[in-house]
């Protein structure tokens, strides 16, 4: 089966070791993960965590739920390259003695949309956002003049579709409610099964 | 506000409000504290020391399943909870309710390698439904109160919570919520009334149903429904391992077990029947036998309480994401009353086929060794399947699942998933703290009563009654016969010189007799009913005998072989 780069999201409640639940998830398959990164949403004590990694269309629903089985997990799903917008930021340390005489490194900041974050003595630093290729290039580009030090964070993505997370708290508001009457009339509290039938 | 009192009396303070009656453990110094104040409670609940902590976890598995409570066990930091982590895992993969509270080293302590210190919640993540560590004794009671929800809901399973001993000697007040809220878990998937539909849509068309019956059937209390839906439909029922004991086996649709030893029938119409309903089970390789050739033919309707079991080995054609229970409850009254009598019978002439050609040879034969079949068969006559019958794992497991006829729920504990040598006498030991009016049988190998034959010890000092069967064949059966099948009889490691059972027994008070003729074995089986407290009866039985039928490994269900 043919694999490809997916996009993992996942939202979770923000416990310790959560980290360490997730990659086991994914380590007790063989999976690598290419990056990983969390923080919290815009909902405040949910955390979203995207992962990104290429795999098989069947392994990526086995891992999504999987991960979905978490207690502390609240909602994961995977998307497809085109189903997020996405970036990595880039940050290059860039030894100033081959800066000198030359005005190469400028046009690249300015062709490539990068910034310059700090201008030292003896270095420079640039960041840049964009896709991993991109980031890639101007690393490339800089080489010639010394990069110091190169640094690239994970993936951070947003979803192309209107379903946010506010909408998702409140189906799992709503399955929560359905779950307890399950529960209630499996314990034998009510014979009513009208209400979760 | 909440009385004033130190974690550990807060843990046992839980533990009374969760109506815990019974713990299996074992102290030491992290976990002491809690001891201390047990000792104030002894009236309610009652403590067993068992001789090893590996023992404690499966008697606690075993307790749950039985007792229908959630079984909770005791271990200290370090060894002591590393002790517990086969049990654990053990329980988690046959999705077993357990509450397991292990002690840790003072958190200023933590990831100093202390004296003792293990990294518990590291070590458990894997094999647990959930764990936590405590670090502040005002979080002991939540805790608790959500392990047992946790542990019993939805999926059952595991959860370990690890207390500081610095949290257990801490004040707090304590309040105790029951099943508190947790916004990310919802057990009970709601309904999806469309795949109930187009469930009973295969079902009434099916000329060719079959129904695989899973541990989810006992688990999830649905025992009598299931019995009314396949009575209702006429559907063939076979069962997993984990399944067996929840349908009668004496009843006319019951058509034996699944898998790699299972019956000859209801694998090899796995690759016939048209529509295949699973019901709380998870098509687990020793059931599928070679993947890309299982149920091809069938329409397959999986009803299924854990999402990420759904299309995880096999691909469905509907998935009902429910309580196995809830499901039927839905699905019932939507199924047509219906007659299979034809593809019935096709099941009671390959039935005859495995009766002559095995069966008979392995439970009533004239000459030869006493075999395993044999004792069980007299074993299940002779309680008329009114035992609960605990095996170890290997050839006397197959043999007690094959041969023991099971007309109770709950009737059959063993270690499916995982496959724990050893699970059998602290299994039994635990079961025999709950069942009083039925015998509990220990049906064990000579290898996996030496894996945690120190429980004996537990045994005399709890006055319990264990019917303590060993079929010995000095050899490690079940890897003996792969060896005689596969590796050109090359038997490494599998022979094994056994002690004086008998002589063990007596040493902790357990009455105890050993067999080797024929003639004697009727008598012996009774003579150790009729004892009064437990007994061990050693039964010397064929050396090389195998069990048959059998999927090799990487055939097809249909490619079942019975000798």
């Amino acid at each position: 089966m043919e694999k490809q780069q997916y996009t993992i999201i996942i939202f979770t409640e923000n416990h310790i070791g959560l980290l360490n639940r997730v990659s086991i998830v994914f380590t007790r398959r063989h999976l690598n993960i290419d990056s990983i990164t969390a923080s919290e949403s815009e909902v405040k004590g949910v955390y979203r965590y995207t992962i990104v990694l290429v795999t098989t269309q069947k392994q990526i629903e086995k891992v999504v739920s999987q991960l979905e089985k978490l207690v502390e997990v609240l909602r994961a799903s995977y998307y497809l390259e085109e189903e997020v917008i996405h970036q990595e930021i880039a940050l290059y340390k860039v030894d100033s003695a081959g800066l000198a005489n030359s005005n190469e490194v400028e046009k690249l900041v300015r062709y490539n949309n990068a910034r310059i974050l700090a201008i030292e003595k003896d270095y420079i630093v640039i960041e840049k956002t964009g896709y991993k290729a991109e980031t890639q290039e101007l690393f490339e580009k800089l080489e010639p003049f010394g990069v110091l030090q190169f640094v690239r964070s994970g993936r951070v993505a947003l979803t192309k579709q209107r379903k946010e997370l506010t909408s998702y708290l409140k189906e799992i508001e709503k399955a929560s409610e359905k779950s307890d009457k399950i529960r209630e009339w499996k314990l034998n509290k009510t014979d009513d099964t009208a209400m979760w039938l | 506000m909440g009385i004033k009192m130190r974690g550990s009396m807060a843990v046992i303070q839980s533990l009374l409000a969760e109506h815990v009656d019974t713990i299996f453990g074992y102290p030491g110094g992290a976990i002491m504290p809690i001891y201390d104040d047990l000792l104030q409670h002894e009236d309610k609940i009652h403590h067993i020391l068992v001789r090893h902590e590996q023992g404690a976890a499966h008697a606690t598995q075993a307790y749950s399943q039985v007792s229908g409570k959630v079984g909770v066990c005791f271990g200290t930091s370090g060894p002591g909870a590393t002790n517990l982590i086969t049990g654990i895992a053990n329980a988690q993969i046959d999705s077993v309710p357990m509450v397991v509270i292990t002690a840790q080293v003072p958190s200023p302590l933590i990831g100093t390698d202390a004296f003792q210190e293990t990294d518990v919640v590291g070590l458990t993540m894997p094999i647990t439904k959930w764990n936590v560590q405590i670090t502040d004794a005002e979080d002991i009671p939540e805790a608790i109160a959500k392990a047992f929800y946790i542990a019993v809901s939805g999926r059952p399973g595991v959860v370990v919570i690890d207390i500081t001993k610095d949290a257990l000697l801490n004040q707090l007040e304590f309040e105790y919520e029951k099943a508190p809220k947790i916004r990310s878990y919802f057990p009970y998937p709601a309904i999806n009334m469309q795949s109930i539909d187009a469930a009973a849509e295969l079902i009434n068309k099916s000329k060719k149903p079959l129904v695989l019956l899973g541990h989810g059937v006992l688990i999830g209390k649905a025992e009598n429904l299931f019995r009314e839906f396949v009575e209702k439909a006429e559907i063939p029922v076979a069962s997993t391992l984990l399944g067996l004991s929840a349908f009668p086996s004496s009843h006319k649709l019951f058509v034996g077990m699944l898998g790699m030893h299972g019956n000859y029938a209801p694998n090899i119409k796995t690759n016939e029947a048209d529509v295949i309903i699973a019901i709380g089970m998870r098509f687990d390789d020793r059931v599928t036998g070679r993947i890309a050739d299982y149920a091809r033919q069938a329409k397959i309707i999986h009803i299924e309480i854990d999402k990420s079991e759904i299309n995880k080995n096999i691909e469905v054609n509907v998935a009902v994401h429910a309580d196995v229970k809830t499901a039927l409850t839905a699905l019932l009254p939507k199924i047509q009353a219906n007659a299979h009598s034809s593809w019935l019978n096709e099941f009671k002439e390959l039935e005859a086929i495995e009766i002559e050609k095995v069966i008979k040879k392995e439970c009533t034969p004239e000459s030869g060794k006493i075999r395993q079949g044999e004792v069980v068969h007299l074993l299940s006559e002779k309680t008329k399947g009114h035992a609960i019958l605990v095996t170890d794992v290997g050839q006397n497991q197959m043999m007690g699942a094959r041969y023991f006829k099971f007309e109770n729920p709950n009737s059959l504990i063993t270690s499916g998933g995982l496959g724990t040598m050893g699970f059998g006498l602290p299994a039994a030991m635990g079961v025999s703290v709950v069942v009083k009016d039925r015998p509990v049988i220990a049906f064990l190998g000579d290898g996996g009563i030496q894996m945690t034959i120190q429980e004996l010890g537990t045994i005399m000092q709890e006055n319990l009654a264990v019917k303590i069967v060993v079929v010995n064949n000095n050899f490690l059966g079940m890897v003996r016969q792969w060896q005689d099948m596969f590796m050109s009889k090359r038997y490494a490691a599998t022979h094994m010189v056994t002690p004086d059972f008998i002589k063990i027994a007596e040493g902790y008070n357990i009455k105890g007799r050993k067999v080797e003729k024929r003639e004697e074995l009727s008598a012996a089986i009774d003579e150790m009913f009729a004892t009064e407290g437990s007994f061990l009866l050693e039964v010397m039985v064929e050396k090389e005998g195998n069990v048959f039928p059998m999927i090799t490994p990487g055939a097809s269900v249909s490619e079942i072989v019975l000798e």
